[in-house]
């Protein structure tokens, strides 16, 4: 379940930044889709944010600001470009849709367990990535859907629909692959 | 509102972001309806084996140390900066305060010792026997000190002015000898004290004290402080004399 807002955070760079060390490196892998492009997307993050520790305005929400910086890094790397050249125009301005929903498969059909987690991470990495994303900031991440309008830089509405039509695509995928298997 | 429309809402629900009302009442109906309840679990199984299936990689711990040396032990440099300009704020703020407290001690020594001097002249001159010697001659005067203070000064020639010498007198302040002349003005009695300069601290300026009018100046290690109820006008012109002398 998303949780609400992080509390204000204070602290020195390393007491803040030390703590979200493995989640954003499962993000990043996540995004990446390889240990190597993983580690340096995380060590240029670490940096970036170092470095621009001087702008960050204490007492804000210290964990989407680096998990913005590394999205953003992603975004503009080689393998983040190439990723999102591959993704399909969505229309993100609409609100979380009943079509979504409409699209969704039954319930017996999405019902999965952990015997089922290869299968769901096979899906997950076939998203596009900014389904796949707004579904790890929410579910994994538990951010809020401010705190992932914060880190993805875009309006609540859109990260409301964005979360809608990936949960949707995630089923989707999932009721596909149990359907072969 | 028909299933559909409660459903639309469930994963918003799931996600802890509905409004409280509207938390309150899809509570209600999940209660009393199986499809939209059952839709609810299946929903919060997917969210939970989403999860699971997510926290899929971990940093290695060589990768970990790695980026933690990058970041230890160094503050960013924005902080660094603040740093700085704390300890920087911090130094002048001291220095500051010392600087403050030293003028006010300073201030209050000079007090101190104008009043003494004030006191000086009216004592004296409230005495039977103002002066030791007695001569408005400056050639008489000026030898009389020799052997009784520890330095020698000059005194201007009165000649064409309305000042007279009255005469001198060794005077102390604050355990420092010094010279202690005596001049008058159209009845007026102007007191010219002399000491080393280094002994008596006081800034160079005129001011008034308890309605006296004083000047004070610092020549040759000498310190001279003219003190008298004449005319400020009257004390600038013994003062001018006084510094012609000096020079001479």
């Amino acid at each position: 379940m998303c949780v609400s807002a992080e509390p204000p955070q204070f602290g020195t760079f390393e007491e803040l930044a030390t703590p979200l060390f493995a989640q954003l490196y499962n993000f990043a892998h996540w995004l990446a889709q390889n240990r190597e492009d993983a580690e340096d997307l995380v060590q240029e993050t670490y940096i970036k944010a170092l470095r621009g520790f001087g702008s960050f305005e204490q007492g804000t929400n210290f964990r989407a600001w680096m998990y913005r910086i590394l999205r953003n890094t992603f975004l503009t790397s080689r393998t983040g470009l190439r990723a999102t050249m591959t993704v399909a125009l969505v229309d993100e301005d609409e609100g979380p849709s009943v079509q979504a929903t409409t699209d969704r498969q039954t319930p017996e059909a999405t019902l999965i367990d952990r015997d089922h987690r290869d299968l769901l991470q096979a899906a997950l990495e076939e998203l596009p990535v900014h389904f796949r994303e707004v579904i790890l900031l929410c579910e994994v991440e538990e951010m809020s859907y401010q705190e992932m309008a914060d880190t993805l830089n875009v309006p609540i509405g859109t990260v409301m629909s964005r979360l809608s039509r990936a949960r949707a695509a995630l089923r989707s995928s999932v009721q596909k692959k149990l359907q072969k298997a | 509102m028909s299933c559909d429309q409660w459903q639309a809402q469930l994963d918003a629900y799931l996600d802890g972001e509905l409004l409280a009302d509207q938390m309150r009442s899809l509570d209600t109906h999940l209660r009393t309806c199986p499809a939209c309840s059952s839709d609810a679990l299946a929903r919060v199984q997917f969210k939970r084996a989403v999860k699971t299936a997510g926290l899929r990689f971990a940093p290695s711990p060589k990768f970990r140390s790695q980026v933690h040396k990058q970041i230890a032990d160094k503050p960013p440099r924005g902080w660094r900066f603040r740093w700085v300009l704390a300890t920087a704020a911090i130094g002048v703020l001291l220095v500051a305060g010392l600087v403050t407290s030293y003028l006010q001690r300073q201030n209050l020594v000079q007090q101190h010792l104008y009043s003494e001097l004030a006191d000086l002249h009216v004592s004296t001159l409230a005495s039977s026997n103002p002066v030791d010697v007695v001569s408005t001659d400056r050639h008489t005067v000026k030898p009389w000190f020799q052997g009784k203070i520890p330095f020698t000064f000059n005194l201007p020639d009165l000649q064409n002015t309305d000042f007279a010498l009255f005469g001198g007198r060794v005077t102390y302040l604050g355990q420092v000898p010094g010279a202690h002349l005596i001049y008058q003005i159209r009845k007026h009695n102007i007191s010219v004290f002399i000491f080393p300069e280094d002994m008596v601290q006081l800034g160079d300026r005129a001011k008034k004290e308890r309605s006296f009018s004083v000047e004070t100046w610092a020549r040759d290690g000498l310190r001279y402080v003219v003190v008298g109820d004449a005319s400020p006008d009257d004390i600038q012109k013994l003062t001018a004399l006084l510094k012609s002398a000096g020079q001479a």
